[in-house]
């Protein structure tokens, strides 16, 4: 008697294994000769330029509220004063990194998802294959390397106007000078909160365009598969934060913080 | 004529030709799933000929062009083009042979967020990694001068009508001198009179770059216009095999029902 694997583990098996062969076509057109540099830095300035505001309000609204929330509490046990620290400590730690991660995957892998599904769907993506061209190295390598670079960057703005915000809310029933308020706020923040936190991001940023680049690359013909490719490379790409993000914690609390 | 007599037809347009093979097809076929695309077919492309695949949508004619080029890889047997056989070609080999083949979409398939003169120049930086400005400029020039839009260089793809994206989609084909073109229903959508002017062009072409082309369509007038010889497709294999007169006056209702 033969067993046979259900459908959908087959389906997520061949699906695993397309996604190590794209990464493979990926990693080894990396290196090749002729990097397209022109398109990179005009990837760089669309993921990175063009999310600037919805970034930078997020961040300042996260550092806003998260003082809000814990403020009341803080002062229930008399301790005020570590509002800043622990404003600073979780931004840059976690909630900073993750937070802007998800709403890169919403705004950078669909619509990197979306252009390259088009792209497939009208066969421009082909058109540029037969001519000789190498489309991956054109359009996969450029992309997820910006991500790469971009995200961090993103991050790092998000966590200093995060830091804003929380003194802007610190000071709507306080008086609190800038400079107490971010002297509080590094006081309790090292290099060995700093690094770790901008390595993970460095692969959220990669998660974010290889998904993108990936689900539009290998979307189906249709009109209809473009929105499929759109959707599918967020919920892609937010799973990948997520566990990335969870690996990523055991290992900092393993090498870092001990 | 019926393909399975066309070897014993000594005026077969193919055979008069006797000329160097530029594409050769044998017992191909192809299958996605259990949905069988190519049964068997087999067919052949002379140097400086003009050969027109007609069939109903969903015959495989697409799919038989895509397999030419590396697109697609057929199942089972032998697909040579310039003598080589493609499945076989490395990755350098297949990038070669696309550099030599042209192949045009249905809808041009020009990169969107380029204006025209890049998608021009994408081909000759990227493909043949030309650097001089002014050798690049030039075939730009000469080739958008070919097709009859020199004043459209700096538009975007969407500002284009449907036949001047063909003609832009064509240009950027022929920028490489190619030896063989693909036509993958050149005149589809288009209004008679573009469509006219569509076929002339690709016939214009052939003659003054000595272009072997496979063109598919639906488009009588087209075939009229282009075909050298013609070939009709049903079911995933060749089933008729002339010049379009001999076509038009064809034994069979199925090839006749074509130019009705």
């Amino acid at each position: 008697m033969s067993i046979t694997a259900p459908a959908s583990i087959i389906r997520l098996l061949r699906d695993a294994g397309e996604q190590m062969d794209f990464m493979k076509g990926f990693l080894r057109n990396i290196f090749r000769s002729g990097f397209e540099w022109n398109e990179f830095l005009r990837q760089c300035f669309i993921i990175g330029y063009k999310s600037l505001s919805l970034v930078g309000i997020t961040g300042f609204i996260l550092g806003f509220v998260l003082t809000l929330q814990s403020e009341p509490t803080m002062k229930e046990f008399g301790a005020e004063s570590f509002v800043p620290s622990m404003v600073a400590i979780s931004i840059i730690r976690e909630i900073g990194p993750v937070i802007i991660a998800l709403i890169c995957a919403g705004k950078i892998s669909s619509s990197i998802g979306a252009e390259l599904g088009s792209m497939k769907v009208s066969e421009q993506i082909d058109a540029m294959e037969v001519s000789g061209a190498n489309p991956i190295q054109y359009l996969v390598v450029t992309r997820v390397l910006a991500c790469i670079l971009m995200i961090p960057l993103l991050t790092l703005m998000a966590d200093a106007l995060a830091l804003m915000g929380g003194f802007t809310a610190s000071n709507l029933n306080n008086d609190i000078p800038l400079g107490l308020y971010f002297n509080k706020a590094f006081a309790a923040v090292s290099f060995a909160d700093l690094i770790p936190a901008v390595i993970k991001t460095l692969f959220f940023g990669f998660a974010i365009g290889f998904v993108g680049c990936y689900k539009g690359y290998n979307s189906n013909r249709g009109t209809e598969s473009v929105g499929i490719a759109a959707n599918s490379a967020v919920v892609a790409a937010s799973l990948w934060i997520i566990m990335l993000d969870a690996i990523a914690v055991q290992l900092t609390s393993v090498f870092a913080y001990n | 004529m019926k393909v399975t007599e066309k070897n014993k037809e000594t005026s077969s347009p193919s055979q008069a030709l006797n000329r160097q093979v530029m594409v050769s097809v044998s017992h191909v076929r192809k299958a996605f799933g259990p949905k069988v695309v190519l049964s068997d077919v087999d067919m052949s492309l002379h140097k400086g000929e003009n050969l027109v695949v007609l069939g109903k949508s969903g015959q495989g004619k697409s799919v038989l062009v895509k397999c030419m080029v590396g697109l697609l890889m057929q199942d089972v047997g032998s697909l040579k083009v310039f003598g080589e056989e493609v499945k076989d070609l490395s990755e350098e080999g297949l990038r070669q042979l696309r550099i030599r083949t042209g192949f045009l979409f249905q809808h041009g398939a020009l990169y969107d967020s380029m204006t025209v003169g890049q998608n021009l120049q994408f081909p000759l930086t990227r493909v043949l990694k030309l650097k001089d400005r002014t050798e690049i400029e030039q075939r730009v020039r000469e080739v958008l001068e070919g097709v009859g839009l020199p004043e459209s260089i700096d538009k975007m793809p969407s500002d284009l009508s449907g036949g001047m994206r063909k003609r832009i989609g064509l240009a950027r084909t022929l920028i490489l001198k190619p030896e063989i073109m693909l036509y993958d229903e050149p005149t589809t959508g288009l209004d008679p009179i573009t469509s006219r002017e569509i076929s002339e062009l690709m016939l214009q072409m052939q003659r003054k770059y000595q272009i072997s082309s496979i063109i598919i369509t639906h488009d009588m007038a087209c075939a009229k216009i282009t075909g050298d010889r013609l070939m009709v497709m049903n079911d995933g294999a060749f089933i008729a095999e002339g010049t379009y007169s001999e076509l038009e006056n064809s034994e069979d209702a199925l090839v006749r029902s074509f130019f009705i």
